[in-house]
């Protein structure tokens, strides 16, 4: 039987997901998403064509409010977790690629 | 005994939160008596059952003097005012850290309550802590916390189910009267079956998800833990309701569940239509589960009731199409963790200067645990081109097979019911290796969620191989929790007949510390 998802496959999965994974992880992981793979393709075979997708139990309608000011975090509230913080703002690690 | 003597009840800490609110607007008790025995009570047991992440000692002694104070002023108070609570650590407090069983939050404490949450402050209840959990909520045995397992107090050698296990162990080793659960797949109802307590997930939309660290949006509803039908619907009424701040939340006036539960055990359930669910309770469920269950049923129609047999075939899909649908959504909330506004912040080994995406990488290493890793690798595989139609948009239309067996069912049954989960509570480490293994838990509390309906669990009995709790599963249409609490309080009379005391008075002696 082949495998229906390769340790390639979850390498580039968790880059896009923005995880490192160990190698050691990638093994493990790799075998066991192949297990549970398996186990769900079931339903592929479980709902005909005809069949309409359900995304979300309760029907849901457009959810609106008046649009008036009302109090909100302070910068200091909202910078309280904070890994790094600076004037008031986000301190992030740099956004773009050198070069 | 008056409030304030300094000799408060020994077994305070057996009484039900109808209970205590009782004795408490009588004044035979203080409220601070009330929180200190509890508290007296985590102290002396949770070295061995590990239900919560954080105690707020001090501050729920404070929250207590001031119901004391007002009402030795002649305020008038909330029905539950100065009953402890214990809260999920998913559940966002303002004043209290919240960390979803994971190294990624460690620490944090956000800015605002959940609605729930608030809803808990106004009606004064005091917040004992937060409770243990698996890591944002994946799993079925609190094994998959990063700051260690709780243990059943049935045997401290077992997992008390999960992901709630912290909210259900608090609760039956009565560290408190309640507790606030969130339920995705059945992680209210799964962890009350094997922990012999009960346990309510509410319509979908039911109870606001403002706050409520999102797992699987679709999906995830907070709800009431209790040790009794009537208790559960206490809590359950103080945190139902419309909220502004969450758009899924439903606008519809709460049914009055405490009447419900009431007129359940006084009028019991003659004429009430029963249906057990043929698909949910053969094969691989447990001996004792199903035997359990089966009287259970006998109570029922000896009480009246007109059982019927009903089938639901798309359930045997569900599990499948579940652990598609919730890894996806999974994979998409689990984004928000990027180490940048809040949270844990990991700079990559041996990297100079490194880019803002190569931080949020190592982060996500070292901060999520291998069960999200896990679903997060799926979800995005279930979601990535080539393949969405093939399981993600599959396990939506199973969605909808789901939804239209529930509503056949219940054409012909006022209310379903189940085995809750299909063993009795099973030893810690036992299925860590093995995923699918444990995501088999779940298999009789996922068409629920797949359907936004309600459930309940309460306990059956115990299990004869094993002398360990099982738990019978009500469900019910859409916004109908009435129903719920009217054939769960009566149907819980009937077995407290039977026992001849409460389940939980047959929790080991281990735990009889000082209380």
């Amino acid at each position: 039987m082949t495998a229906a998802i390769s340790r390639e496959e979850v390498a580039h999965l968790a880059m896009l997901a923005r995880i490192d994974l160990r190698p050691d992880e990638l093994d493990r992981l790799a075998g066991q998403l192949d297990v549970i793979l398996a186990a769900v393709a079931r339903v592929r075979e479980a709902a005909g064509e005809d069949v309409p997708a359900t995304s979300h139990p309760m029907p849901l309608t457009n959810v609106s409010r008046p649009d008036q000011p009302r109090p909100g975090l302070t910068a200091e509230q909202a910078l309280a977790g904070a890994p790094e913080s600076e004037q008031q703002r986000f301190r992030v690690p740099r956004i773009l690629e050198e070069d | 005994m008056a409030a304030g003597s300094g000799h408060p009840a020994p077994d305070l800490v057996r009484r039900g939160a109808g209970e205590l609110a009782g004795m408490l607007a009588a004044g035979e008790v203080s409220a601070v008596e009330v929180v200190r025995a509890h508290l007296d009570r985590i102290a002396a047991v949770d070295g061995a059952v590990h239900a919560f992440l954080h105690v707020a000692a001090e501050p729920a002694l404070a929250a207590a003097a001031a119901v004391d104070a007002e009402r030795a002023a002649g305020t008038s108070l909330p029905a539950l005012a100065g009953v402890p609570i214990a809260v999920k650590d998913v559940l966002a407090t303002r004043d209290m850290p919240t960390t979803c069983g994971s190294r990624v939050l460690d620490g944090w404490q956000p800015p605002y309550d959940a609605t729930a949450v608030a809803r808990l402050r106004e009606a004064r209840l005091v917040l004992l802590g937060k409770t243990n959990m698996d890591e944002f909520a994946m799993g079925s045995s609190t094994e998959h916390s990063a700051f260690g397992p709780t243990r059943n107090p049935w045997d401290t050698s077992r997992i008390p189910g999960g992901s709630g296990g912290g909210s259900a162990a608090a609760v039956a080793s009565f560290e408190a009267p309640l507790a606030v659960g969130t339920d995705t797949g059945g992680s209210i109802r799964q962890p009350a079956a094997v922990t012999g307590t009960v346990g309510v997930k509410p319509t979908y939309g039911g109870v606001s998800r403002y706050g409520l660290v999102a797992l699987a949006s679709s999906l995830d509803q907070a709800g009431p833990c209790a040790r009794s039908v009537p208790d559960a619907a206490l809590l359950h009424e103080v945190i139902a309701g419309h909220d502004l701040m969450d758009s899924t939340s439903l606008t519809d006036p709460v049914p009055s569940l405490v009447a419900a539960a009431r007129e359940g055990v006084a009028d019991g359930i003659a004429g009430l239509r029963i249906g057990v669910i043929r698909e949910l309770g053969g094969e691989g469920y447990q001996a004792g589960v199903r035997a359990r269950f089966e009287e259970a049923v006998g109570l029922l129609v000896e009480a009246g009731a007109d059982v019927v047999e009903v089938s639901c075939p798309s359930f045997d899909a569900a599990l499948a199409a579940y652990y598609l649908i919730l890894p996806s959504e999974a994979s998409s909330n689990l984004a928000k963790f990027d180490a940048m506004r809040y949270g844990l912040r990991v700079y990559p080994e041996g990297v100079s200067d490194p880019t803002a995406e190569q931080v949020m990488a190592a982060t996500r290493a070292a901060g999520f645990g291998d069960e999200v890793k896990r679903r997060i690798i799926l979800g995005t595989y279930a979601l990535s081109a080539g393949y969405y139609d093939a399981y993600y948009g599959s396990a939506q239309k199973v969605r909808t097979l789901i939804q239209r067996d529930f509503a056949a069912a219940f054409a012909r049954a006022d209310v379903l019911v189940s085995p809750t989960a299909p063993t009795t509570a099973f030893r810690l480490g036992e299925k860590l290796d093995d995923p699918l293994a444990m995501y088999l838990n779940d298999i009789a509390t996922i068409p629920a969620n797949l359907a936004g309906v309600p459930g309940m669990s309460l306990p059956s009995g115990l299990a004869e191989e094993d002398g360990l709790p099982a738990g019978i599963q009500l469900l019910a249409p859409a916004r109908a929790e009435d129903r719920l609490y009217r054939v769960g309080a009566a149907l819980e009379v009937l077995l407290l007949r039977r026992w001849g005391a409460p389940l939980l008075d047959r929790v080991p002696p281990l735990l009889e510390g000082v209380a």
